[in-house]
């Protein structure tokens, strides 16, 4: 069994002056990832290794970081597809470090919640107090599916250029999240997220490096979210106004009880 | 001595966990309060990350009563596949409740998966007589959770304390005062007072490391709420989901055989036609992880040479490749990432994997603990709607439901007390436990070898087949493990110390562990996901009820308490 050279890039605020890296001999075995690599160092070679993981199904978005210089989710690369005889861990771009591959991010998730990724409507009594669905055909779901799989692990905005340049820009991730809202039928808040984001500081920043969609893990466009977002405002195209999203079905929340009728199946 | 003061932050609703059972109930609060009252919401991880987001194939409601299904036939149903110790009064609550929940979370944005004609879309699961699993692709939990994530962003009155690593539950006379928690980015020990409080820490599946669970699902909340005196309840029943992908135990959802995918051995033989000849692969999930363990034990199962784990296939094939695309996309996408094999293409090697835990901290039917003013709720809690064995499709559902129940009660109670007070010396003694005990401690084993002792003995004598024989020599290791120098924390740092996280969560795996061990050694019946191979048949005579463990000075103590029945009367299964 062969050893896999594992560096992981150390450092606590507390007692290092630089980040440095720090390597650990992990023995391999078949379909080891990346994070099983780190774990192993950190269970039985190193305890004071941070990091964050947590679903290792690329579903939880916690172990975003750079390894071999491009950013990646730790579990969902495999050791064995990495060119090279090392495997080389830092924490991702762009975002502060708190201790070795720990980042902030904090701000990344204010940013988020400031372009209102929330489904908007006019018809508040029935958004709070349902009483069906909103009808929404299959081909108006895919348009904006492939966006809706944002899980929020940073990498997209680690690699962006832009967001190392600009403080203010939102980010890959929070405007192609404002995209995804603002193109879904059900929804009338494009105009309130629009007005946020067309600015000098907002969409136009972007100079469609690409960079985020190259490295998003999940297959999520952002670059094409913000051009379509420019397009909107371009084309003068309005996004829904209020009480234009997509109605409620005629039918509802089934009214009788258990007690009705007999029991089924045996 | 006095010692140093602990810094006191106050809430009106403190809420430990942000799945989805914390972040519906979050929600809750804050929407029966109009905004008024103060939710703080403390995980241990940034709030999205939960293990919610892992659910894959389906939340169950009724939505088309007009196609023959009803809130009887889901009840019934739950009740049947729960072997009968489900509170009756419990299921049909629950079923009465989800599809306005169905109907919430879609108005909130979820992109549910669409009938043609714009309707949301329902699918088969194992044990339901109707196709009643709403679904969103094969990312039900995850869409669930960035819904209602998203959504709580819009609630002012909602604060997040992510990676905040809850050590206890303060109470006084019997009442909530708060918890006490670790900030992990600053290491420092600081006391959350709220009026009220709900946990919401989800399962314990990780006492096995081939599991469905993430990494940080832990007892943490189950081991605190016993130490604060509330029982833990039906810790024995742990389901065993058919299909976990070799080599880790990645959840292969039951939607795929929903859709059409099938369980074969290592003579091409679709097997479940001789263990369920009517539900055949959509059995309940007790009943077909059995079936799998029976054929591996008979010599038909296929053996993974690196990891010496046996397996049986699950052939996609008859459901199609285009349905295998659009439906169950991430499992195709898992297939291929973690085990190489395209399932359009090639069966995937899959085995019973820990996947749900049916037990959990004693409540009411409204999610109330025995301490007033303390509430649990989603994986965490056992109400008991899931009984001996739950449903595929029923647990995100139960999240959504008493999230929402709890988050409600838990606004109201809080609404009437007044400001929240200090519990003085129980938060000194924690301080003492952990920086004292723990973090400056001393010895010489592994924390983490201690873990993987703990994982192989419940894997090898606490699975989906069990004897008295193996049960004690587990009790007996587990105690053993429990007197090992263990409680030390190599990692000197205060910032971001998962080292000193993982020493405490090791602890509540050991104390959890006994538990259900012991509720297991004593429970001298089969039913549902307890299986004894000394004790083949259900005894509704000496077992139709609940096991109830408390945790004191002395040790583990068991009890037991009764099940409601309101209109299924027991009868023996078939599927």
């Amino acid at each position: 069994m062969t050893d896999v050279r594992l560096l992981v890039q150390r450092f606590d605020p507390f007692k290092d002056e630089e980040p440095r890296l720090v390597e650990y001999k992990v023995p391999k075995r078949e379909g080891m990832t990346v994070l099983d690599a780190i774990l192993y160092a950190r269970d039985y070679v190193d305890h004071s290794i941070a990091l964050r993981f947590s679903c290792r199904q690329a579903s939880c978005g916690s172990c975003g970081m750079k390894i071999n210089g491009r950013p990646r989710l730790a579990c969902y690369t495999q050791v064995d597809e990495l060119a090279g005889e090392k495997v080389v861990a830092q924490p991702m771009e762009n975002f502060a470090i708190i201790r070795d591959l720990v980042t902030d991010l904090g701000s990344f998730f204010e940013k988020h919640a400031e372009v209102v990724p929330q489904l908007v409507r006019s018809d508040l009594q029935e958004q709070e107090h349902p009483t069906s669905e909103y009808v929404m055909k299959p081909e108006e779901l895919t348009r904006v599916l492939q966006f809706t799989y944002c899980i929020k692990c940073g990498l997209c905005t680690s690699s962006c250029p832009t967001v190392a340049t600009d403080s203010e820009f939102p980010g890959p991730q929070a405007l192609a999240q404002a995209y995804r809202y603002t193109a879904d039928v059900r929804d009338e808040g494009g105009d309130g997220r629009i007005a946020i984001l067309d600015t000098p500081h907002g969409i136009w920043r972007c100079h469609f490096a690409g960079s985020c969609s190259y490295v998003c893990p999940k297959g999520v466009d952002p670059a094409l979210g913000i051009q379509l977002l420019k397009r909107h405002v371009m084309s003068g195209h309005a996004p829904r106004k209020a009480g234009e999203g997509s109605p409620t079905a005629k039918a509802g929340i089934p009214a009788h009880g258990p007690g009705s009728g007999s029991s089924s199946g045996g | 001595m006095v010692g140093k003061l602990v810094e006191a932050l106050r809430h009106d609703v403190v809420i430990v966990g942000s799945g989805i059972a914390g972040l519906r109930a979050a929600i809750e609060a804050s929407r029966v309060s109009d905004g008024k009252l103060d939710v703080a919401v403390v995980t241990k991880l940034q709030a999205m990350r939960s293990h919610s987001v892992s659910a894959e194939g389906g939340t169950a409601a009724v939505l088309y009563p007009e196609l023959g299904d009803s809130l009887d036939s889901h009840a019934f149903d739950t009740v049947k596949g729960s072997d009968y110790l489900a509170d009756q009064d419990a299921v049909e609550r629950f079923v009465r409740e989800m599809p306005g929940e169905i109907y919430q979370l879609e108005h909130w944005g979820l992109p549910w998966s669409r009938r043609e004609d714009g309707r949301i879309a329902q699918r088969w699961f194992g044990g339901y007589s109707y196709p009643r699993a709403t679904f969103a692709e094969d990312k039900v939990g995850f869409f669930e959770m960035q819904t209602l994530y998203d959504t709580a962003t819009r609630y002012g009155g909602i604060h997040f304390y992510q990676e905040w690593f809850v050590t206890s539950i303060l109470t006084e006379g019997g009442e909530f005062r708060g918890v006490t928690a670790i900030d992990m980015k600053t290491g420092s020990f600081v006391q959350i007072l709220g009026k009220a409080g709900i946990i919401a820490t989800g399962g314990s599946g990780r006492l096995y490391s081939f599991a469905t669970y993430a990494y940080s699902s832990t007892p943490d909340g189950m081991a605190t709420a016993l130490r604060a005196g509330i029982p833990l309840k039906d810790m024995e029943f742990i389901q065993f989901h058919p299909s976990g992908l070799i080599p880790s135990g990645i959840l292969i959802t039951e939607a795929v055989r929903g859709e059409g995918g099938v369980l074969v051995n290592k003579d091409g033989e679709r097997f479940m036609k001789r263990y369920a000849p009517a539900k055949l692969d959509l059995a309940s999930r007790d009943v077909v992880s059995r079936a799998m363990m029976t054929e591996i034990e008979e010599g038909r199962g296929f053996k993974d040479q690196a990891t010496g784990l046996d397996y049986l296939h699950l052939d996609l094939s008859p459901i199609g490749d285009e349905k295998i695309k659009s439906r169950l996309s991430q499992i195709r996408e898992i297939a291929i990432k973690f085990r190489g094999i395209d399932p359009a293409e090639k069966p995937l090697p899959v085995r019973p994997v820990c996947h749900y835990v049916m037990g959990g901290i004693d409540v009411d039917i409204d999610g109330a603990t025995r301490i007033r003013g303390l509430w649990a709720a989603g994986e965490a809690a056992c109400v008991s709607i899931n009984g001996a064995n739950r449903l595929g499709a029923n647990s995100t559902a139960e999240c959504l439901v008493w999230g929402k129940f709890t988050g409600a009660e838990a606004a109201r109670y809080a609404a009437g007390k007044g400001a929240a007070s200090t519990v003085g010396e129980q938060v000194q003694l924690e301080e003492k436990r952990i920086f004292d005990g723990i973090f400056h401690g001393k010895g010489g084993t592994n924390p983490y070898e201690i873990r993987d002792s703990l994982q192989r003995l419940m894997a090898k004598d606490v699975f989906v087949y069990r004897t008295a024989d193996g049960l004690s020599e587990a009790l007996r290791t587990i105690r053993e493990l429990k007197t090992k120098d263990f409680l030390h924390c190599e990692d000197r740092s205060r910032v971001y110390n998962t080292n000193l996280n993982d020493v405490l969560e090791v602890e509540s795996m050991l104390i959890v562990a006994e538990v259900v061990i012991a509720g297991a050694l004593a429970r001298t019946e089969s039913r549902g996901a307890h299986a004894r191979r000394d004790f083949p048949k259900r005894d509704d005579k000496n077992w139709l009820k609940h096991t109830l463990a408390f945790w004191g000075p002395d040790g583990l103590r068991l009890d037991y308490s009764k099940v409601t029945i309101t209109k299924y009367q027991p009868t023996e299964r078939h599927y």
